[in-house]
């Protein structure tokens, strides 16, 4: 598989996170391909809007839900050079928060900036 | 121009599947090239043999099974998303193949355009 890979390429990724993370499995399963992608040398970055802000909120309890809080691997991206985050500014005053309440270091970008930014992408996978 | 398509919700309940398979066949029939169709998330399920809709409809797993046939598709099924939803090797319908991620960001290198279906 990855030994046909052309390792010459790179290309601008954007993983485009909207939902909550729990409820349906898009956000979990968005993650993984993210972590994937690490290993593919690429220039990843993350968007996080609607409610795909809340997939980065600080102080998830997944408890009494029954299932497993897959938060803390939010706060790893860091070591997979997965740095490039940006949240819509939008998204986050619309479900009253801040940068504060978030749990990792993002870029707080209004919407008209998210879709300029979205224009300078090759691949944009969403969910 | 080379596509790469990713589907994203399973058959039936859902019409991305239709969409991406409408999609590949007339991209093909115009003389584009069809890289690869990744099936992820519930996506996975249109690759069951296990599938028999009623015959007066259309029949979403063999739909893709002609194309695979007939155009060479590669139809690669995710591995983690299939484990979760009981999609393995033993239940695969003929012209899908198990695969990891890492051929979904493949496609996208490779690809001119990668296309998703899904909401």
């Amino acid at each position: 598989m990855e030994d046909d890979f052309d390792g010459g390429t790179v290309k601008k990724f954007m993983f485009v996170n909207r939902k909550a993370p729990y409820g349906t499995i898009y956000a979990l399963e968005v993650l993984e391909m993210v972590l994937i992608s690490a290993a593919f040398d690429q220039d990843v970055h993350l968007a996080f809007l609607d409610d795909g802000v809340l997939q980065i909120k600080k102080g998830q309890d997944t408890k009494d839900l029954g299932h497993k809080n897959f938060s803390p691997t939010y706060r790893a991206l860091e070591g997979y050079d997965i740095e490039k985050l940006f949240v819509e500014q939008e998204s986050l005053e619309e479900r009253g928060l801040t940068a504060a309440d978030l749990m990792v270091d993002v870029e707080v970008i209004s919407r008209a900036d998210m879709a300029k930014l979205m224009g300078e992408m090759d691949v944009i996978l969403t969910a | 121009m080379k596509f790469g398509i990713l589907v994203n919700e399973g058959p039936y309940n859902h019409q991305a599947s239709d969409s991406a398979y409408q999609f590949a066949k007339a991209a093909i029939e115009k003389g584009h090239e069809v890289y690869r169709v990744f099936f992820y998330y519930d996506g996975v399920l249109n690759a069951t043999r296990f599938s028999e809709p009623p015959t007066d409809d259309r029949n979403v797993v063999k739909n893709w099974q002609k194309l695979a046939e007939d155009h060479k598709v590669d139809l690669v099924v995710c591995v983690a998303a299939g484990l979760r939803r009981g999609i393995v090797e033993s239940s695969l319908a003929p012209g899908f193949r198990i695969s990891g991620l890492g051929q979904l960001i493949e496609a996208g290198i490779q690809a001119d355009r990668l296309i998703a279906f899904g909401d």
